[in-house]
């Protein structure tokens, strides 16, 4: 289980960001995207590779119209 | 008038900018619109929220991006929504990532119905981003010791508000605008309050490096129209604070001379 932009989500497999970046129909490079888990940006650069624990509350960002 | 103004750039933390006018991406009801009014608005700085993917109702989430890509703009990514310093500093780092920019506009707000800045929190986040790299302009309350508290720990430029984010109520207190133009020496930016261009003109004339609006062109009856009213205003404001007002009298002064009236 893990809290994907604040909503519950199973999973049955160890996630990482790209991973989890697929689960929003995301392409694992993504352009215009950030990633934090609990609260601690993930660069980009270690999106393939982070693992994320199990519980963790992952938010996905990218730019929305604003100020 | 290009020429003029051409001659005459904006320059913060050693970006050049041509345009005096900041524009917000918010409130447009399309980016059709949206890019339209970039157009019309010459703006060459634009500002972007950060939210979570797949929500806020917004099915171009990722076309916003190519949209502002395609328009030649840079992005400034704000902070908007941020209540603590804590969660502003994250955002900003988010936005780096995100959008490959070390600027910031930093907006930390105490309040939910009037959004306005909170001070100590405002200044907590903008000595953090400092040290960690960030070119910081704070969306700030119109106080001039404030202002020179957030210039102390480093900010590229100041960016006071005119009256409450989206509230269309223009300047309403021109002499703290004044005294932060005296109080620091990077460039001041107005920011929210403005409502029609000559709010826009009347910053610019106070002595504001820039105006950055956002409500007042995306929820106007005609975004393109307005936009292209704030950027002449801008420019005119600009123009009339180099050229020098003439001083307030009570009693009027003839412009056409006495000597010389015929005696009927």
């Amino acid at each position: 289980m893990i809290y994907l932009n604040g909503k519950p989500r199973e999973s049955s497999r160890e996630e990482t960001v790209a991973t989890v970046l697929g689960l929003l129909d995301l392409e694992p490079d993504a352009r215009g995207i950030a990633v934090a888990v609990d609260g601690e940006v993930v660069p980009r650069a270690g999106w393939a590779q982070f693992a994320i624990p199990e519980g963790a509350r992952v938010e996905v960002l990218t730019a929305m119209q604003g100020g | 008038m290009a020429v003029q103004v051409d001659a005459d750039p904006l320059r913060i933390a050693g970006r050049t900018l041509h345009s005096r006018l900041l524009l917000g991406t918010g409130g447009f009801p399309s980016l059709t619109l949206l890019a339209e009014a970039i157009r019309a608005s010459e703006s060459e700085l634009v500002t972007v929220a950060l939210r979570r993917v797949g929500v806020g109702g917004n099915p171009n989430r990722s076309s916003l991006i190519d949209v502002l890509v395609g328009e030649g703009v840079e992005l400034l990514p704000n902070t908007a929504g941020c209540f603590t310093a804590r969660d502003a500093v994250l955002t900003a780092k988010l936005a780096r990532e995100a959008f490959e920019t070390d600027w910031v506009k930093l907006e930390v707000v105490g309040d939910e119905d009037t959004l306005l800045p909170d001070a100590p929190e405002l200044l907590k986040a903008a000595e953090l981003l400092v040290d960690e790299g960030f070119v910081v302009l704070p969306y700030t309350t119109d106080d001039p010791v404030l202002a020179r508290r957030l210039v102390d720990v480093g900010c590229a430029a100041i960016m006071p508000l005119g009256a409450p984010i989206g509230s269309g109520m223009g300047i309403r207190n021109p002499y703290n605008i004044v005294l932060i133009r005296e109080a620091v020496q990077v460039p001041v930016v107005l920011d929210a309050g403005v409502g029609t261009a000559s709010d826009a003109a009347l910053a610019m004339e106070l002595g504001c490096d820039a105006v950055m609006v956002a409500s007042a062109i995306s929820r106007a009856q005609d975004p393109v129209a307005m936009a292209g009213a704030m950027r002449h205003a801008v420019q005119a404001g600009r123009l009339a604070r180099g050229a020098g007002r003439i001083p307030r009298r009570t009693y009027a002064t003839a412009s056409s001379p006495e000597e010389g009236l015929a005696d009927f």
